[in-house]
């Protein structure tokens, strides 16, 4: 038991880091795969609603072990709330709760805010800007730079393709200006 | 496992500008072997909860630099995924079923900036990648289903308008 109380708290960087490192060789070497999450978002597009775009008209059957992949990531997700979970609050550092308390959330005792991802948000401007435009501009934006924290900052950057790099810089370069210079004006205009 | 299991043959239709080993004697998977990407993909999202990278929390403390988890998690993962790439070449790594490992090289392009720049806004936004989309909706957290929908929505759109768009 002492065990399932150890594997419950939060795991360390230095943990977690190097298990996310090892994706990269073990799907390699279990089917030559590079790894990549945000091309399983083009592979559901060509297997649902390819229309006449070229760009979607490819035999996707044949990535279908990328869809196996995040289909596990969600499972993922299920066990490790369900039977792993950790009985504290998260713990956030106390800087960003002050900045976030200013911006109006409220609610920290979660991995994600009640405030802004509550299933009641749904149908509010809270809703419509932190998940819809928020995911057509993550699921554009990978797709446009041909691939995401995946493929680019981690699968790229370990093969040291310098393209990669690029992309990486200019996911910190967007997340930084959203978080300091927009977040503040979206807030104020959804509160 | 799969080496047990009769292959049936695939149409060989060329995947685009997605990457598949040319000339490699790639053989094809039955529907069951991919279930070993789904065990993978199954710990992965483990480790996606437990060290907390789905929290939309994480990703702000990361971008108001109050933090140095998520930049440990990232760079170790690199650290680990580069020793372990250069490993594999440098002693010529074969697969489990005896290929020559494959990756396709990166070419630049302008969308790596542009669709780079787009991406890391969404990011600090949903607090999410691709990868912790599917896990915080399997943590229970339902509206980012909504997420994941306007993100395939998103992919969709980049396709509608990809001729138009600098490359």
């Amino acid at each position: 038991m002492e065990f399932l109380h150890t594997i419950r708290q939060p795991w360390p960087w230095y943990v977690a880091g190097p298990l996310i490192g090892l994706t990269v060789p073990t799907l390699l070497l279990i089917g030559n795969k590079s790894f990549g999450i945000s091309s399983s978002l083009r592979h559901i597009c060509a297997a649902c609603l390819p229309a006449n775009i070229s760009f979607f008209h490819y035999d996707w059957k044949k990535e279908a072990w990328n869809l196996f992949f995040v289909a596990g990531v969600l499972l993922g997700g299920f066990v490790a709330t369900r039977f792993l979970a950790n009985p504290d609050s998260i713990s956030i550092a106390p800087r960003t709760v002050v900045a976030l308390q200013a911006l109006g959330i409220q609610d920290f005792s979660g991995l994600m805010p009640a405030d802004l991802f509550a299933l009641s948000n749904l149908f509010t401007l809270k809703g419509l800007f932190f998940s819809v435009i928020g995911g057509l501009m993550v699921g554009f934006g990978t797709r446009w730079a041909g691939g995401c924290t995946s493929g680019h900052a981690i699968m790229g950057l370990s093969n040291l393709q310098w393209p990669s790099l690029v992309a990486t810089i200019c996911f910190m370069v967007g997340g930084f200006v959203m978080t300091h210079l927009l977040l503040p004006f979206i807030f104020a205009w959804i509160n | 496992m799969n080496q047990s299991l009769p292959l049936k043959p695939r149409s060989s239709t060329v995947l685009g500008s997605l990457h598949e080993a040319p000339g490699a004697k790639t053989k094809p998977e039955t529907g069951l072997a991919n279930l070993k990407y789904l065990i993978v993909g199954l710990l992965f999202g483990v480790v996606f909860v437990k060290a907390e990278i789905i929290s939309w929390f994480r990703i702000q403390e990361m971008f108001r630099l109050d933090s140095f988890h998520m930049y440990g998690v990232i760079g170790s993962a690199v650290v680990v995924g580069l020793l372990s790439v250069q490993f594999i070449k440098r002693f010529g790594i074969k697969t489990m079923t005896g290929e020559p490992v494959h990756i396709a090289p990166k070419k630049f392009h302008q969308g790596q900036i542009y669709g780079g720049l787009i991406f890391g806004l969404g990011w600090a936004i949903t607090g999410a990648c691709p990868g912790p989309l599917f896990a915080q909706i399997g943590s229970g957290y339902g509206l980012v289903a909504v997420t994941l929908l306007s993100a395939i929505g998103g992919t969709w759109l980049y396709g509608y308008f990809r001729e138009k768009l600098p490359q």
